[in-house]
């Protein structure tokens, strides 16, 4: 019997400012983390990678990070992806400042 | 300092030209990411965590007023205000967007500065002693042939394309305070019986996730000799070095896997081959580089000024006795500006810093300035006179901590908090361990102490060869930090012991308060300086206090 899968999210930086976004479910791409799709199982995940992959000019690097459902959405399950939904920890800087 | 001549400055603007086209490319998508990737690394641009980075070379760690102002500029204009000084001597923008960078190195090549080979797979910035031209224990200023080695080594033709990156660090002291022995070349300046200067030249040393201190392959080395030497070492590298496991790709473990007999002969065999093509251009090119690097025009004044006023001022005092060192000249000192002010980001600075000090290197130190590896601005001539105006300004731009060589002047890498390979956070365990001590009001009385922190194996934060070195992991999806104990960067390099099992997050700073509990009862006298208590007494005592309590936890 396979592993059971852990739910993921679609996760990149964007082209131009860097910025980590995630692949919501109607294709957009946000800069939050519970608006993310949350993925539920593999093959689903890799159509989603690629459709993210493919898009060129607009992100980089996208790969799948683990992710588990809350309240309000998605949220992380590592403490990275937590730290990439908000920003550094020794100044207001990144999207803690920037999405209040 | 060197001056561009014309043939740099044509070769970096040119560079800046072709990346800005490279920029338009990609983001027309005539290129595609895996195509951009080497082409931006090249030119310094990473993509972090959060966001891109810019990792600007500052060769040898010499910048002038002029320049600093103008990383200041791109500060404000392009970023957030602030730049961070790094092990390496260079500083990072961490908030650059990619469209600006062409627009950032522009404004860099203004000013003679660029991001040239700070990273990929070549000879990277050249770092020296940070007290070069300066310091009391110099047998010559090292940059000279440090700027050699940049103009050498930059754009070579052979050497771009080399197994993994390649640093060399140099010193022209005796005492090493480049960290040469954990390089790739380490260059230390020497005389031989006759009294002419040379160089011991040693070969495969780094930190990283196989640290190892390097291995002299030369005793003395002619200074004559330096750049064919140093080609036929990268030569060999060149050849022998592993292309096929990245981790096995740097020349310590080409050095490690040869044998460091067998390695000495094939760089001297391929030394014989090469000191015949140098004709000797190579020495006109360094006659003329010493001449930029003349000493300033050093003041005559008294310095009774300055006597008073360290007997009266206890707060000055403070700060003199940490943050000064020994001038060539007994009338000069060495200022170091602590980067490090308590609670602070290690070798952060604002960009109304960078103007002060910019502004106090033209008022008070012939506009002359330095960038440390432990991530300190230094002020390599002061007159002593000028010493008490000079701090007063220090202290109102918040620059006046007086804790260099303290517990508090930390080595930390970026870490987590915003570099993609980082395994954990280092920034925030440097400012809580620097606030405590602070708290405590105990940094004076403990002395000494060099506490390094990297956030991942790669060692950027030099954790080897910290008194205390910390490594930052991620053990389950938890932070977790791993202590070394005993290492030292100085010419009686060692690499740091393990204690044991790391720390979680929020035990790190008690254990390290342990430690330093420990080492303040152990200690046989107050002069005792932590690294030789713990070389008179082994790691058991500290290891006792870092884990006490332990087993009647485990057992409960």
């Amino acid at each position: 019997m396979s592993r059971r899968f852990i739910p993921k999210v679609v996760t990149a930086n964007r082209l131009r400012e860097g910025d980590v976004v995630y692949l919501t479910a109607d294709d957009r791409w946000s800069l939050h983390h519970h608006e993310a799709e949350l993925i539920e199982d593999d093959a689903h995940a890799q159509m989603r990678l690629l459709h993210a992959t493919a898009q060129k000019l607009l992100v980089v690097g996208a790969y799948l990070a683990d992710a588990k459902p809350g309240p309000d959405g998605p949220e992380p399950v590592h403490f990275r992806e937590e730290f990439r939904t908000r920003g550094p920890s020794n100044y207001m800087h990144g999207k803690q400042a920037d999405l209040v | 300092m060197y001056s561009y001549s014309e043939f740099d400055e044509a070769f970096v603007r040119e560079r800046v030209a072709q990346f800005t086209q490279q920029v338009e490319r990609r983001l027309d998508g005539s290129l595609t990411e895996d195509e951009f990737r080497p082409l931006r690394l090249m030119n310094g641009l990473y993509l972090q965590l959060h966001a891109y980075m810019l990792r600007v070379a500052i060769p040898y760690g010499t910048i002038n007023p002029h320049q600093m102002r103008q990383l200041a500029h791109i500060a404000d204009t392009w970023d957030k205000g602030y730049g961070h000084f790094t092990t390496r001597q260079n500083i990072q923008f961490n908030w650059p967007k990619l469209q600006d960078v062409p627009a950032m190195l522009q404004a860099l090549a203004d000013v003679g500065m660029h991001a040239i080979q700070t990273s990929g797979n070549c000879v990277r910035n050249v770092t020296a002693d940070h007290f070069a031209g300066a310091a009391a224990d110099e047998i010559e200023d090292p940059r000279p042939v440090a700027e050699l080695l940049r103009q050498w080594s930059t754009d070579h033709p052979e050497f771009q394309f080399l197994p993994r990156k390649f640093k060399i660090a140099i010193t022209g002291s005796p005492n090493d305070r480049a960290v040469t022995r954990a390089h790739d070349i380490g260059l230390r300046m020497v005389r031989n019986a006759a009294g002419e200067p040379g160089f011991e030249v040693m070969v495969g040393g780094g930190l990283g996730r196989t640290p190892m201190i390097a291995h002299t392959v030369r005793d003395f080395l002619p200074k004559a000799d330096l750049l064919p030497y140093v080609e036929a070492v990268l030569s060999v590298y060149n050849t022998l070095g592993r292309r096929d496991n990245k981790y096995k790709a740097r020349i310590k473990i080409t050095v490690h896997e040869t044998g460091k007999e067998e390695i000495t002969r094939l760089i001297e065999d391929r030394f014989a081959e090469l000191r015949p093509l140098f004709g000797g251009n190579d020495q006109t090119l360094l006659a003329e580089i010493e001449a930029a690097f003349a000493p300033p025009a050093f003041l005559s004044a008294p310095t009774d000024g300055y006597d008073a006023f360290y007997k009266a001022d206890p707060v000055f005092r403070a700060w003199a006795d940490t943050n000064l060192h020994a001038h060539k000249r007994a009338d000069y000192a060495i200022v170091t500006v602590s980067l490090k002010a308590h609670g602070e980001t290690p070798g952060d600075a604002t960009s109304a810093q960078m103007r002060e000090i910019a502004a106090l290197a033209e008022d008070y130190g012939h506009s002359e300035l330095r960038i440390s590896h432990e991530q300190n601005v230094i002020l390599p001539h002061v007159h002593k006179s000028h010493l008490p105006a000079l701090h007063a300004r220090l202290v109102k731009a918040g620059l006046g901590t007086a804790n260099v060589g303290l517990i508090s002047d930390i080595i930390a890498c970026p870490g987590m908090d915003y570099c993609a390979l980082a395994t954990a956070r280092s920034i925030p365990i440097a400012q809580q361990i620097a606030t405590r001590f602070d708290a405590l009001d105990l940094e004076h009385e403990i002395g000494p102490l060099k506490i390094k922190i990297s956030g991942c194996i790669n060692a950027c934060g030099h954790h080897h060869v910290g008194h205390i070195g910390i490594l930052g992991l991620d053990r389950a999806g938890v932070e977790n930090y791993q202590i070394t104990l005993g290492g030292d960067g100085t010419e009686t390099a060692t690499i740091g012991e393990k204690t044991g099992p790391g720390f979680a997050y929020d035990e790190i700073v008690p254990a390290v308060e342990r430690l330093v509990r420990a080492y303040l009862s152990l200690r046989s006298s107050a002069e005792e300086t932590f690294l030789e208590t713990y070389r008179r007494t082994g790691i058991d005592p500290f290891k006792a206090a870092l884990y006490e309590g332990e087993d009647e936890q485990d057992a409960a």
